[in-house]
This record gives structure tokens, sequence and C-alpha cells, in this order.
């Protein structure tokens, strides 16, 4: 620790700690713009220039560190020459116009110029003139006239987000922030250097001009997309979402958003979404008032509960709703006697399904029990509820991962982030999975196989740490103090899901070390919590559908893209009685539901997400929901009501919550383990090691980052970028040479009885045998399960 | 694609460095690319990065940094003429003022039967010889006269 | 090459082809070296040497090399290096090119010694990208020396391991700062690092690394093998040994040229072959571009030091004389001075950035007959708000030409802005 004295304050801080974060701590604001806590010192805009004592020159505040008996001034005549030296030299070329700019009103430059700038400019000569640059659908480029040349943007591609896109081409004056060759920049994570851009250089494409940053009002949110549960301010004018921006949290997201929970916010004001019940009357739609569309519902729902049975009723719901949404709906399937209700739509496994540590089923429980289970003591009810397994502050901290079966970077983008940091201090990282994308990250050690071998591949991990083998993957975690295996959205949906669940549990036991599941979707946990499980008596999502029922409620879910198989979902679909579709949008819904109710997606509902670590997190409406919508608890709330259901009379979400989450002790409940080996064989749909003979590959399927919940689908910017581009089908150059198929060609893919025809890559990284088809797109919708075989052909 | 013949060259450049530091290759092997055509477009930028294992912007970044590095056509034979204060002084300007006459060009430009380019430099570290102008980047040509560049020009197959 | 052989580093001149092996060998070449390793002699003992030597950085800082050495931490576990900076392009320098072009062995002896005494097993040297000519005889010079055994492993039949490696610049005279070359030996853009930390604790690769100008590594043979005192007694004491001095401008006979230190300025012009054409002397910048302009007279009373300078109110800086004449304008030398300021600002800090240009502008204007009265303190005031205040030297550097001058010729200037034509 070191005692020093900024501007006359005392203040004790831990050596090597920099000035002006000693200065922040002590109240004291010095200007920069080049410093930014979370990245690299770069030391070059020069505005922290400060007098030290004994220091004959100023010093950058930023980039000295502290000193026992260090005397710093900030505002001493030498350091206030000195600034306002830097923010002369920054003006002269800087345009003027920050009545025009798109940043003005939250402009470092403008603010620090108030205070620094002096009034006349000495500089007569000509500005210097930077060339707007186009560097894709999300950050604007168009003037970088305005750019200081601080390099934060360039420094957060490099560090952060992992990939340099943006670099400072050319020197001296004539330095520019540009890409290689025009290209555009498409990390998951670009957004973020709009914040960090202290001038309007950088700034958001979308939200461009479309209002000042005075005129927003900011509400507090929650990401309603992947599992992290980033903190979000929500700004709104007019009752409309202008745009979305991080709230920091160290804990999750850090001061970070992804581009998915930042830019999404236009899906909110597609002109897709519903905004009036509608009825399929004589085949044709008809906007109806709530009181007719509920009541027909309910009539519905009881003539075929009456006629066929309860059980022909099943509901489905995205892990994007919310936790009220979720209880509600599972209460009121229950309440009408069937337990067909499932959240965990694109699942393939449900074996794990009541077997969990020290537990089993219990014979008697009350309804909203079902699918909980009781330990053997006779103790409280133990649910299986996967999750994280950890802090995300702890997963920072690993310094041993194996990660299996993840797309991580673009299914947990800043989850990826947080494991590139902890890499970069010296974790290793290693990875089974069936692609070998980039994750922008050192990977010690990878085993790349199909599909189908993942079990093998994941049991010689298991094998070599129980033989304390010290190579490879077994190698590395043997030598790790803080162990993390995680089990990504590709092992949660594989067909050998459970297996590979407890595989991995083995490996982490073995290992000393933690092991989670990256949750999938914003509320994954918290749907456990809300029990929108069917437990043993009813039909998961995958019988559902395969045994199809005569009525379905559709919770947010657009079977065609949320589906383990679309196929199967929409035969179901096209075959049922009696479809309900709570929904913000208008979707694929029209061709087969019997009523459309309009819901209120997060920014227009208060709700609650629990993320994947288990942390619970409410938050309020931010804008009134639009046209006719309404939020989906109250929706079901009076489905209840209307089937005479007991136990909805909640006035608000606050109190849904509260019923949800009774005397529910959250850190008991999260639980990944497994009470025994549930493995099975990998199912014969998923097809053998080498089946080129026949044309079958085994299909390797994503859901694409952009398509993976209803709002980002919608999201028009997003949908411009690259990893929004339509799904193309990948195989290894080996297999396509068979096939007699050009890389870029078109090839005919076929599963059960429908082809889709996509565009071929070659990917050598790829194992042979399989086929990357991603799944959650348009494109694909019509093709069967995301594993199993698929058959590819020339076009 | 980097020729055969560059890419041994890069291989003998790499020897120097240690084996996770390709990068240090990377003002070599843009040298090379630059010997071998004349100048480096942004395909060789790419090609560059691929080889080394950098990023593609990285490559950029130093193309862009230095120089000597033609990033458009310059000639067959790229003359550059330092006119730093110590050839000032020994009359570069004249002599400069001289060649652009004579080939009818102007700096950054191109003769039109794309035999000279001419460019003009920094100190090149050879004042005492001043003035002075360099041929491609590889061969140094000192106190210069009109009579001098006539010379240097007619051996490199230009006009006499 | 004007002198004859000098004492400690043009020391092959007169043979026909002075940078061979076999001529260095002549001259008492690798004889330190043997010595140092064969005698094993210790490494402080070495640098006691290099200390009592008084040799001071010959890159343009001045710095004491003895001392320098010592900052390396010796036993330091993993790769270290040692570096030398040949990146020479300093306006009017050039005298670390007649090194590698005619006495590359006394650079390749002197790293070898620098290596041995801070336990480093790999050098570079970075090479001005212009003069490819000097790189390729420098390459040849270490092949030769590795095939003789002064390179490699096993040197002169020790254990001793080094080894030698050039890098060619490409055309950027920050990379002359230290940290901007380390930064280009990793294959980035030169741009100056942030210091602390120094490259002693964080150099090339991130590893402790020692840079030393080509004059300073290739006086250490002379120091090791006669003995820092003598060095020492060439020159005058806090400048020890000899200096080159690469004179350009209005002489009749440029060139470089080896002398004792504090010898006086007129005996250089003399060597140098008067001023030109019989020309009344004006001016000369005494340590290469950077450096302030001193008026003739001043020069004519002045003793090549690093000390008779300083007093004199310039620096020795790389030992470039630049003379100039009577018929020199100061406001076009200025002009052409600042340009190059400008542009080779490597962008990275906003002072030197903005600066330069701006500095460069206004002398522009001057020179073309548009400058204004308030121009002149409005220069100065900004080679003060870009001196101190950047991330490398080169911000001082670009001030420093400004500032002197202004201080001697000031009235150029006003005459220039007044008459919108030249004084000369
Ligand atoms: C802009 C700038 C350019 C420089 N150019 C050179 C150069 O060309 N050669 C050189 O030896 N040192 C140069 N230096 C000084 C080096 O940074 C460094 O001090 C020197 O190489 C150390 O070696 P020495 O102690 O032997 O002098 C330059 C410094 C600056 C700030
Ligand atoms: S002073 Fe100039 S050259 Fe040095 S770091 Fe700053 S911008 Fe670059
Ligand atoms: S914030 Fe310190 S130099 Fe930019």
């Amino acid at each position: 620790m070191a005692n020093i004295e900024i501007d006359g304050k005392q203040i004790e801080v831990e050596n090597g700690c920099t000035v002006i974060e000693a200065a922040r701590r002590a109240g004291v604001y010095i200007p920069h713009f080049c410093y930014h806590k979370k990245l690299s010192i770069a030391a070059n805009c020069r505005m922290c220039l400060v007098q030290i004592e004994k220091a004959p020159k100023p010093m950058p505040a930023c980039a000295t560190t502290v000193a026992e008996g260090m005397k710093v001034y900030t505002a001493s005549e030498m350091a206030v020459k000195a600034q306002k030296g830097v923010m002369e030299f920054l003006l002269i070329n800087h345009p003027l116009d920050c009545p025009i700019c798109d940043q003005g009103g939250e402009c470092e430059l403008q603010d620090q110029a108030v205070g620094y700038g002096s009034s006349a400019s000495r500089f007569h000569e000509e500005k210097r003139v930077v060339l707007h640059k186009d560097i894709g659908p999300l950050v604007s480029a168009e003037e970088m006239s305005r750019c200081i040349n601080c390099t934060r943007c360039v420094r957060f591609g490099q560090e952060i987000a992992g990939q340099m896109e943006l670099g400072q081409a050319f020197r001296g004056e004539h330095a520019e922030i540009m890409t290689f060759v025009n290209g555009s920049v498409n990390s998951e994570l670009s957004g973020n250097m709009i914040d960090i851009c202290p001038v309007g250089a950088l700034t958001s494409k979308p939200f461009r001009y479309t209002a000042r940053s005075w005129e927003l009002s900011r509400r507090r949110s929650v990401s309603p997309h992947d599992s992290l549960g980033s903190n979000l301010a929500v700004q709104v004018r007019n009752n409309r979402v202008m745009r979305v921006l991080p709230i920091e949290n160290e804990d999750i997201n850090e001061c970070w958003l992804s581009d998915k929970d930042r830019f999404s916010y236009e899906g909110l004001n597609s002109n897709e979404r519903l905004t009036r019940p509608m009825l399929k009357q004589d085949g044709k739609w008809q906007e109806v008032e709530w009181q007719t569309a509920l009541e027909f519902v309910a009539n519905g729902l009881r003539q075929i509960k009456d006629g066929a049975g309860a059980e022909q009723i099943g509901a489905l719901a995205t892990p994007h709703s919310t936790l009220e949404e979720l209880y509600l709906l599972q209460k009121l399937l229950r309440g009408i006697g069937s337990h067909n209700v499932d959240f965990r739509l694109r699942q393939s496994d449900f074996s794990a399904d009541g077997k969990q540590a020290g537990t089993h089923p219990h014979p008697n429980l009350p309804p909203e029990g079902e699918g909980a289970t009781v330990s053997s003591d006779g103790g409280e009810p133990r649910q299986f509820l996967p999750w994280l397994g950890m802090s995300v502050a702890d997963l920072g901290k690993a310094d041993r991962l194996l990660i299996i079966g993840s797309f991580l970077r673009k299914d947990h983008p800043l989850l990826a982030q947080r494991i590139r940091q902890a890499v970069k201090k010296g974790a290793q990282v290693s990875v089974i999975h069936s692609t070998d994308d980039d994750l922008l990250m050192n990977v010690a050690h990878k085993n790349i196989v199909a599909p189908n071998a993942m079990a093998d591949a994941l049991a010689q991990v298991a094998q070599d740490v129980a033989a304390k083998n010290n190579a490879g993957i077994s190698g590395s975690l043997l030598s790790g103090e803080r162990v993390v295996v995680l089990l990504g959205n590709f092992a949660q949906q594989h067909p050998q899901a459970a297996q590979l669940q407890s595989l991995a549990q083995q490996i982490a036991a073995a290992t000393n070390g933690k092991f989670g599941f990256l949750g999938e979707a914003a509320n994954s946990v918290g749907a456990y919590l809300a029990h929108a499980l069917p437990g043993t008596q009813g039909m998961n999502a995958a019988t559902m559908l395969s045994s199809p029922r005569k009525a379905y409620i559709l919770l947010n879910a657009e079977p065609e893209l949320d589906c383990a198989n679309p196929q199967q979902a929409m035969a179901a679909m096209q075959a049922a009685d009696l479809v309900v579709a709570i929904s913000a949008y208008k979707h694929h819904a029209v061709d087969y539901a019997d009523v459309l109710l309009p819901s209120a997606p997060f920014s227009e509902t208060s709700g609650t997400f629990v993320s994947t670590e288990g942390r619970v997190q409410s938050f309020k409406g931010a804008v009134k929901p639009q046209g006719e919508a309404r939020p989906a608890w109250k929706i079901l709330r009076v489905l209840g009501n209307l089937l005479n259901v007991s136990g909805f009379d909640q006035d608000n979400s606050e109190a849904v919550r509260d019923a949800a989450l009774a005397s529910v002790n959250i850190v008991e409940k999260l639980n990944n383990i497994l009470n025994e080996n549930v493995g099975r064989a990998m199912p014969d749909a998923v097809g053998e090691a080498h089946p080129t003979k026949t044309g079958g590959f085994q299909r390797i399927a994503e859901v694409p980052i952009y398509s993976a919940d209803a709002v980002v689908r919608r999201a028009a910017a997003l949908q411009k970028t690259r990893d929004a581009a339509v799904p193309r089908a990948a195989m290894h150059s080996a297999e396509l040479e068979k096939l007699g198929v050009q890389p870029g060609a078109q090839v005919k893919l076929s599963q059960g009885q429908c082809c889709v025809y996509l565009y071929a890559d070659a990917d050598d990284r790829l194992p042979k045998g399989a086929v990357r088809v991603a799944a959650g797109h348009a494109a694909t919708a019509d093709l069967g399960a995301m594993f199993g075989t698929i058959t590819v052909e020339r076009a | 694609m980097l020729s055969v013949q560059v890419q041994e060259k890069i291989e003998r450049e790499l020897r120097k460095y240690p084996a996770d530091q390709r990068q240090s290759a990377v003002m070599s092997a843009l040298r090379f690319v630059q010997d071998e055509k004349g100048w480096i477009e942004s395909s060789d930028m790419a090609d560059v990065a691929n080889y080394l294992g950098m990023a593609q912007m990285a490559v950029y970044e130093v193309a862009t940094f230095y120089h000597m590095y033609n990033l458009k056509p310059m000639g067959k034979h790229t003359l550059t003429v330092c006119t730093n204060l110590s050839c000032q002084l020994c009359g570069a300007e004249e002599v400069l003022g001289y060649i652009k006459d004579k080939l009818g060009i102007g700096i950054g430009e191109v003769t039109a039967d794309g035999k000279f380019g001419l460019r003009e430099a920094e100190c090149m570290g050879a004042c005492v010889e001043a003035p002075l102008l360099s041929v491609n980047n590889k061969r140094l040509c000192f106190r210069l006269t009109p009579a001098k560049v006539d010379q240097i020009l007619a051996e490199l197959g230009g006009q006499p | 090459m004007s002198l004859g052989s000098g004492p400690v580093i043009y020391t092959t001149l007169d043979f026909d082809q002075p940078w061979t092996l076999e001529n260095y060998l002549k001259v008492g070449g690798y004889q330190a070296l043997r010595m140092v390793l064969t005698e094993k002699i210790p490494p402080e003992h070495i640098i006691a040497e290099v200390k009592t030597s008084a040799l001071r950085g010959r890159g343009g800082a001045g710095f004491p090399t003895g001392l320098k050495w010592s900052f390396m931490p010796r036993n330091y576990q993993g790769d270290k290096y040692i570096v030398c900076n040949t990146d020479e392009g300093e306006p009017g320098t050039c005298k670390d090119w007649d090194i590698l072009r005619y006495n590359p062995h006394a650079l390749i002896e002197g790293m070898a010694i620098a290596a041995y005494t801070m336990a480093v097993k790999t050098g570079y040297n970075y090479v001005h990208g212009e003069i490819f000519e000097a790189y390729e005889r420098m390459e040849a010079a270490c092949e030769e020396a590795r095939a003789a055994g002064y390179l490699g492993k096993d040197i002169l039949g020790t254990d001793f391991e080094f080894d030698l490696h050039n890098h060619l610049g490409y055309g950027a005279y920050v990379c002359g700062e230290e940290t901007a070359l380390l930064e280009s030996i990793e294959g980035k853009k030169g741009q100056p690092r942030y210091k602390p930390p120094f490259p002693a604790s964080f150099g090339l690769y991130g590893k402790p690394t020692t840079i030393n100008n080509t004059e300073t590594f290739s006086s250490i043979p002379y120091i090791i093998r006669e003995g820092g005192q003598k060095f020492l007694e060439l020159g005058r004491p806090n400048s020890g040994g000899t200096k080159l001095f690469s004179v350009s401008g209005h002489v009749n006979n440029p060139g470089n040229f080896e002398l004792p230190m504090g010898t006086p300025f007129r005996k250089l012009l003399e060597l140098a072959g008067g001023v030109r054409n019989g020309h009344k002397l004006k001016a000369v910048i005494p340590g290469g571009s950077s450096m302030p302009v001193l008026p003739g007279e001043i020069m004519m009373e002045v003793d090549m030091d690093y000390d008779s300078i300083q007093k004199a109110g310039s620096y020795l800086g790389s030992g470039a004389v630049i003379v100039m004449d009577e018929t020199v304008c100061m406001v076009r030398a200025l002009e052409r001075l600042s340009y190059f300021y400008y542009e080779e600002s490597c962008g990275q800090c906003t002072p030197c950035r903005e600066g330069t240009g701006w500095l460069y502008r206004i002398v522009h204007r001057i020179e073309h007959g548009n400058g204004k009265p308030e121009d002149l303190d409005l220069l100065l005031e900004l080679c003060d708000n870009i001196a101190g205040r950047t991330i490398c030297a080169l911000g001082d550097a670009a001030a420093w030409p400004v500032q002197g001058m202004l201080k001697h010729y000031r009235n150029e200037f006003e005459y220039h802005i007044e008459h919108k034509k030249c004084m000369v």
C-alpha cells in the first residue's frame, strides 16, 4: 500500500495503482480520453497530464503508478497549462459543430472542451478531413474527422473482442482508424466500440440521428437473450424504445454488451408486431376484442379437455419467457389437468430427468411439484436444475477449462469474453466439439469430432483424468487449481446430453473442478424454478410433438425455428384442432393457429429472468405495450380465471414472482449433479460414423446468434450482419469432392420428406461425415432434427 | 498467393526470430513482395497476414506506416530523392526539378511507359554524399548533378 | 572517407576492402572478445571498464553506457536481448552507415562482448531501410563471423553462445527511438512505448533488453582491448573517447570524421575543407537536425564534446554537423526541418501528431509570404505545449529546432513576415 496525496487529499491505495485510478477513488476527476479501465494503457491522448511533486514535466496520470509519499496536483498551474495545451491540439482538427453531431450531449470531448478549451481558436490553417467509412450495419464510421486517435476502439478489438478488425493505419497527422480494405467490423461485441469512443466518430448506425441523448429517459432492464442476464439501460422517447446501452455490473456484463443485447431493440418496433388479438374464423383472420379471444381459448381448451382429455393439451414455451409467464403457464396447464408443459424446445435427450443426486421420484407431490423429487432421506424435494455451477465472476477466475459442445462466442458472447481474459492471464482452455470455430483465444487442446463421437471423446478424457494421464486435455485439467467443465448449447441439445453430462460430472470430480451448464437462454434457469416442465406425469417437449396433441398453447415459441425437430413440430401444429399462439409477433402461426394473443415483449412488461448463474433479476416495463398487446402473465391470469383455476388472483407481476419463488431457496435448488450413470447409446437416427456412401451425413446444427429468439430475428440491423447471413452447408472438402460439389455451388439437403437448397462451403476443420447446417433459420426450417442424418446431394 | 521465391525468402527471415514471433518477419515479407512486383496490393497483404498468422489489419498498419512500401504501382524503377536539409543545402530541389522535367512526371507519378516512378523521401542517412537518390530502395546514387542523373537514367534504360 | 583510420572505430579504412574479417583481424580485431572469453573476465569487470571509459551513448541522448548495462537483470531466467540501433535517420547523421560499410566486425565484436557481459544469447541490429547495401554488407559480415566462430554456438571454443541478426527498417525515422524500434522488430508499426517500463525490464518481446547505438557498441572492443582509462583519455572527462562526426551541408569536403571528443569545431571544419566556395559560415546545427542551431560565430569557439556544446546552447546529439553558409535562408531551412518532423511523427500522441503539423504550416506560411506578426510567439507557445508532453522525444526534437532558430534568427523571420520575402 502507498500513502499519497492528491490535491491535498490523503489516500491510501495499493502499489501499482495508477494515479488516475487513485484520483478517482479520492473523488478527483482527471480529464482523459485514451484511458479506459478495461483496456491496456496507451497514454497517447495526453489529456490526463498532471503535476507530480519533483517531476520536472507534467506526467500522464493514466500511465504513472503511485509511489509512497507521492504528491499529485491535478489543477496546479503546470497541470492546467498542460491540459489546456492538449485540449487545444485536440480541437484544431476536430469539427466544431457539436450542435449537428450525433454525439452531442454525451461527448467526452465536448464536456472537457468546456472546461479546458479556450473560446477562440488560434488555429487558422485548414482542418484535416478524414474520409468516412462503411464498416457494417451496426457501427457508423461516417464521421471519422471527429476521431481523436485515442485508439480505444482498436484496443477494444484486440484485447476484449479478441480480433483486430479496426486498426490505425498511416502515421502522423494522416493516422486514420479504419478496417482492412473497406472491410466490415464483424465482431459480436462491436457495439461496445460506440460506447468507448469518446467522441462522435463511431456511433450507432441504427440509432444515429433518431434522438438526442437528453430527450431520452432511461429504464433499467435485463437482457432477454442469452443466459448471462446483462444489465440494460433501455432508453425511451415517446413510448418507443430508441436504444439500449449497458448498465455496468462488474459481476455480470462488466461495462459491455453483446451486439445482440444492444441492437435487438429494433425488433421491438418491428412491423411484424402483433397488436390486436386475432381469431381465425372460417379460415380468415379477424381482429377481435380480448374478451372474445380469451373466451374462445377457454372454451376451446374446455371442450378438448372434456372431449379428448386434458392430456391432449400441451404447452410449449421458450426460455426467453419471464419467470412469471412460465409459472402461470404451467399452473394453468396443471390447473386444467395436463402436465404437458415444457420450455426445453431444442432438447432431444430427456433421460436425465428425475435422476438427481440423492433424490428419487416422490409418489405424491403437489401439482406444482411435479417433476420435482425429494431426497432419499425424505427431506425437501430437490429438482434437477442445471446452471452454470458457479458464479460468472468465478468462471473468470478459472485456470483450466474444458468446454464441451459449445458455439461459445456466438451463444455466449460475453462469457466468451470473460474466458478470453482468463486465458490472457494464463488459463488454459480445451475444447471438445463438432466444429472448430475460432474462439479468438488460445486453445490449448481440442478434439473436434462428429456429433456421434462426442460421448466417446469425452469418455476418453474421463478415463484419462481418472488414470492421471498427464497428456493432452487430461494433462491440462489435472495441472489446474480451479478447473471448470462446461456444457454448451450443443451438448445440451445433443441426443446423448445426459451421458455427456454425467461424463462431464466425472471429469470435474476427478479434477476437483466445478461443472456447469452454459444456459441456453435468458431464463433457462428461471423456467426450471417456475416448474415449466412435465415432471413424471407429463410429456416433455419432444414427446408432445412426436405424439401430437389436439391442442397447443405456444408461449413466445415459433416451433419451426425454436424446436429440435421443426418438421415434426410443424406436422403437429398443422394437425392440431386448436393452436393458441401467445406472441409479440405475427409469425408463421398465422398458417396453423386458431387464435393469436398479442403479448408484450420484455420491454413492455415487468418480469423476472434468472440467469445461468442463478441470479434473480426483476425488471419493469420500459414502455407501455404496443396497441392491444398485454403482458403474457396477465393473459394467462385471465385465462386461469376463465377456466376457474384457483391461484390466479395476482394483481401484479411481483405477486406472481413471489408465488413462483415462495419458500424457494434458490441456492439449494441449483443442482447439476446426477446420481447415476444415465448414459444411453447414440440413437439410431444419428447414423453411422461414415455414412458418406449413402449421401447421408450427420447434421451439425447451431442456432445462429441472430436467430436465437423472436426479438432478435426481427432486429433489422442485426439481420444485415455477416452472422445473420443465410445458412450454408459446410463440410470437409474431401466430402465435397466425393459428392462432386464445388465450394460455392448449391447442394440439396434432405431430411424426412423435405429438402432445402443451400450453398456449400468447404471447411476442413469440420469432422468428416458431417455437414454443418444451421437451425433456427427460415432457410432451414423445413428440415428435420438438429441432430441426426441428413442427405446431401448435388443440386 | 505468395510466390515460392517469396515464401523461401520469408522462411529465411523467420529463422532470425523466435518461433512464436512470426510477425517479426512482416516487414521483410512485404519488402520481398515489393521487390518481386514493384508494389504491394491489398491481396498481397492478406496473403502475408495469412502466411504469418497475423490480423490483416495489422499487416495493413505496417504497410501504411513505413514509407518505403509502394502501395500503388511505382514503375519499373522507383527513384526516391532525398530532400532533407543536408541534401537541400546541396541542391536536392534543383536535382529533383531536373528529374521531374526530364521524366515529365511529378512526385508520386509514373512515366507513361511505366519505366520510372518518382518519390521524395526524408533523410536516407547518407547526408555526407548529398544530394542523393535511391533506385528501387536498393542502390543509393550520390552527389547528384544533372549529368549524373542523365547517366543513371541511361543506365536504367531510360531516355539518354 | 576523408580522415584515414581512426583509433577506435574507423580502424580499417586504409585497406582496399576495409570490411573483411581478414583486415579486421589485422588491426587487432576480435582480440578483445577472445580475451574476455578465454580469461572469463567477470561481467562486473567489463561494466566497470566501460564505466571508467566514460563512454556515453552515441545515439543522441548520451546516456552512460556502463550504467545502462548494469540495469540488465543478469540472473533473469529466460530470454534476454541486446539490440543495436543503426536506424540512423536523424538528418545530417550518417556515421553508423560507414561503420556497417567499412568496419562491420567492430560492431559484431562489440555486441558479442556486450552479450557476454549481460548474459544474452541473441542480438538484433536494426538497420535504416534506405541503406540497403550496408544492410547486405552487414548480413555478409555476420555470415563471415559465424563461419569463423565469432558468432553462433561455442564461440572461440568456449561455451559462450551468441547470434546476431539484422532487421531492415523501411522508412520511418521514429524507429530510431528505441522502443519504437523494438515494436518494429516485433513486426508492428513503429510507435514508441510509454516508459516506464524501460527496455531493461520490458523490452523486445517483453523480455529484458539493452539497446545501444552502433557507434556505442563499436567502441567496446577498443575499451576492452586497451582499457577504459585509455579510451577516456582520448577525449575529455565526462566525454571519453573519440566521436564520429558527420559533416554535411556547405563544406568543401563533407564526410565522416573520427576525432577525439573535445576537438575544436574550427578544426573539424578545416578537416571538412572549410565552408564551400569561400563563403562565410552562417550557422551550424551541431548534433543532428533535432538540436538547436547555433550561429557560426559561436560555433567557431566551441569544442566538440557534450559539455562544451551544451554550454553554448545546443547538444552534441548524434554528432552530425550541418554547416550552413551565408546564402541560407533560415526560414526555409526551418520549414524543411519542420516538415520532416510533421512527416515523421508516428501519430500516436496528441501534441506531436497535431502540433508538428501546426508548426510546419505556420513556418510554411511565413516562408511563402503569408506570415503574421503573432505567428512567432504562437510558434514558441506551441513548442512549449509539445516539448516534454509527448510519449517519446520526437516531440522535443520537433520543438528544439524552432526554438533555436527563433532564438538566434528571429529577425529573419520578422523580415519574412513584414516584407513577404527573404532577407538573404
Ligand atoms: C525520434 C528519435 C529518433 C532517434 N533516432 C536514433 C537513431 O537513429 N539512432 C540511434 O542510435 N538512436 C536514436 N535515438 C535514440 C535512441 O532512442 C536511444 O536512446 C539510443 O539508441 C540508445 O543508444 P545509446 O545509449 O548507445 O545512444 C532516437 C531517439 C528519438 C527520440
Ligand atoms: S512524440 Fe510523436 S513520434 Fe513520439 S510517440 Fe508521440 S506521436 Fe509518436
Ligand atoms: S488518458 Fe492518459 S494519456 Fe490519455
